[in-house]
């Protein structure tokens, strides 16, 4: 065949390759499968799930007295009627879309360096949905009538606003959520045959044979399968792209200053992808220290990981410092006040220069190799950056309700103990289910890094990459 | 239906080699095909490429599946919103049209998607027939490596040109890593066929 091959430069760095050398099919099976049946369990499993249990029912306690007493518990009170819930359900909608801009977005890219972190990206990216889903639902007072939310024919012969952003929001984050779980079930279904062969225990083996489906691998099978899973991929792109524009425009449909930008948009979905994927690097250096997985969630993937969370927050800069100037080129008072005084020297300036500092100043380090590398950096950085998301949030909702057009209406808002305990309690519930995820489904698509020992065997260590196959040749070709 | 002799293919469901690599599995399909065997399977823990092309097939019915329930998502999102807001509820707010077409963009667009990921989904299973939780395939010991290591061809016992000796005979020259013959049924099956093995070790 006469397919063009082209020559890499040689990786200056050995540890930048995608996955360790001298792995087969036999071995990538049994190191990501062992994870789930063979290994026992240790104590800092048992650490960290106790501590995130613990927070669930932190969680659980607050949601009791919420539904005991009404959200008058929490700090929310006029002008702000919208305090930590939306911040916290904007805050995890956002650090979700790293999982499907990475099982997606790269996916369409052919980025071959998505293979060992899609997977638990992704579970990410549906235990972020679901914290991020309960905030709404219990901000509503009345969260057992959430179905109200939806179109279906009721005795009260009424329909649901569909010129109102807060119900574009519910069919974009519904949807969202259903499409990243079938988007990662069907990821699942091969290497859970996987686990349904290798499985000793027959509990296990039953169980994981009746979410298998009975897959055989069938090539006629794979051919459907590839193609299913290449229109998720193009179906999901568009949608992750959506679903933050949509959470948006909750704010930019309303005439607030502050809030009512064309910046928005593009402004939201950077920062959703900063957020996300310094969480992805906050899971992933535990992950691969701690179930030695170094060799496939190798140095490389860090590298880009931090380089994307570079580019990202350097878009999340630019849009703060639009902001700023359009406060001040439109001219308007109220929209002057709020970005020029407000926001930076405001009663809650604090948190405006400490988003400054964990979301522009701190990713900066990552120009540099020895940040990107350094796994104790990195992870202080992306603590920084999850840190600065939440505060951006923050102050674009609370510096924008506490002090509108009318002086005499204007207030400060506060979180109640409440609305620390559910926050918290939420960071709890997705450290809980993560971490049972781990254990019980494997982290890293088996079948895929299979697909990758077969390319690195095909074309010499990923050195010569054929014009065909997923292989993307360099190591600088990620950020 | 079986084959051709009764004998020679009762109780067969077919014959099964193992490879140790996609390259192995891919020429023996292509030597079985040139043979003439038309039921045939391959079975891999991953999607091998150029294995359709090799077994004849090249269509499968996602896309337009896909394609058809995309559209069908966005027609019910945009008359959906169309029904409730002209016809069925409309509200006069400020003299604004009940007809906003704009305003319904964002959910004509979700269910577009929505519809489209589910059909994908349930599609690629339906067509697969799965959930299929017994399949004759497994009654073969070796095929717990086909989702690890193992790149397995069936040629299946129902081919109207199937001959099991003549099977065998092909599938040894493509120096297989085992051929096992896989029965219909799960345990007599596995006894003959152990007998059979006897024979047949390369």
């Amino acid at each position: 065949m006469a397919e063009p091959v082209y020559e890499m430069p040689a990786f200056r760095d050995e540890t930048l390759k995608v996955l360790a050398p001298g792995h087969t099919y036999k071995t990538v099976t049994d190191d990501i499968s062992g994870v789930v049946l063979r290994r026992p369990y240790d104590r800092r499993w048992f650490v960290i799930m106790a501590i995130a249990f613990s927070l669930v029912s932190v969680l659980h306690l607050a949601i009791a007295y919420l539904l005991l007493r009404g959200v008058g518990v929490w700090g929310i009170n006029v002008p702000v009627m919208w305090g930590f819930a939306i911040v916290n359900f904007v805050w995890w909608i956002g650090i979700g879309h790293a999982g499907t801009l990475i099982s997606a977005i790269l996916l369409l890219l052919k980025q071959d360096w998505r293979t060992s972190i899609n997977r638990f990206a992704e579970a990410m990216t549906l235990f972020a949905v679901a914290c991020a889903g309960m905030f709404p639902l219990l901000h509503l007072g009345r969260p057992w009538v959430f179905y109200w939310l939806m179109p279906y024919p009721n005795t009260m012969d009424l329909w649901p606003q569909w010129r109102s952003p807060l119900i574009w929001d519910v069919f974009a984050v519904s949807t969202y959520g259903t499409v990243s779980l079938i988007f990662w079930y069907v990821g699942l279904i091969p290497d859970l045959a996987t686990l349904r062969d290798k499985a000793k225990n027959s509990i296990a083996r039953t169980i994981y044979g009746a979410m298998a489906m009975g897959w055989t691998g069938a090539s006629r099978h794979w051919h459907r399968y590839k193609m299913a899973y290449l229109l998720l991929g193009g179906l999901a792109t568009p949608l992750v792209v959506s679903v933050h524009s949509v959470v948006s425009f909750d704010f930019t449909i309303a005439v607030l200053p502050g809030w009512h930008s064309t910046i928005f948009p593009p402004y939201f979905v950077a920062g959703a992808i900063f957020s996300g994927f310094a969480m992805v690097i906050s899971i992933a250096i535990p992950l691969r220290e701690w179930y030695g997985l170094k060799g496939f969630i190798t140095m490389r993937h860090m590298d880009n990981m931090a380089k994307i969370t570079l580019a990202t927050g350097m878009l999340v800069g630019y849009g703060y410092m639009m902001e700023a100037f359009m406060g001040w080129y439109s001219g308007n008072p109220n929209e002057m006040f709020t970005q020029l005084y407000n926001r930076p020297f405001g009663p809650y300036a604090h948190t405006y220069w400490m988003m400054l500092g964990c979301n522009v100043l701190a990713p900066q380090f990552l120009w540099f190799r020895y940040f990107r590398q350094n796994m104790f950096w990195l992870f202080i950085i992306s603590i920084l950056v999850n840190v600065g998301m939440w505060l951006e949030r923050y102050v674009i909702i609370i510096t924008s309700l506490h002090r509108d057009f009318l002086p005499s209406s204007w207030s400060m808002y506060h979180g109640t103990i409440w609305d620390y305990m559910t926050y918290y309690g939420t960071i709890g519930f997705f450290l809980f289910l993560f971490f049972l995820f781990v254990r019980v489904l494997p982290a890293i698509s088996i079948t895929e890094m299979r697909e990758l020992v077969h390319e690195t065997q095909h074309h010499g260590g990923g050195h010569h990459v054929g014009a065909h196959g997923t292989a993307a040749p360099t190591s600088e070709g990620g950020a | 239906m079986h084959g051709h002799d009764e004998a020679n293919t009762h109780g067969l469901y077919g014959v099964l080699a193992e490879y140790d690599s996609p390259e192995e599995l891919l020429s023996a399909t292509q030597r079985a095909h040139a043979a003439g065997y038309r039921k045939m399977e391959a079975y891999t823990p991953f999607p091998v490429d150029g294995i359709a092309e090799a077994m004849g097939f090249e269509k499968n019915g996602v896309a337009p599946i896909v394609l058809t329930f995309g559209l069908l998502g966005g027609l019910t999102g945009f008359g959906m919103q169309w029904y409730s807001a002209v016809v069925s509820y409309p509200l006069n707010i400020g003299g604004r049209p009940f007809f906003s077409w704009p305003a319904f963009i964002p959910i004509t667009f979700e269910l577009t998607v929505l519809f489209a990921a589910i059909s994908a989904v349930v599609g690629m299973l339906a067509l697969n027939g799965l959930p299929k939780p017994y399949h004759p395939i497994f009654n073969a010991p070796v095929f717990d490596r086909a989702s690890a290591d193992g790149f397995f061809l069936c040629i299946e016992a129902d081919d109207p040109s199937f001959d099991r000796e003549q099977a065998h005979r092909l599938l040894e020259e493509t120096s297989p890593r085992s051929i096992t013959d896989v029965g219909l049924t799960s345990v007599p099956a596995q006894e003959t066929m152990a007998t059979r093995r006897e024979g047949i070790a390369r």
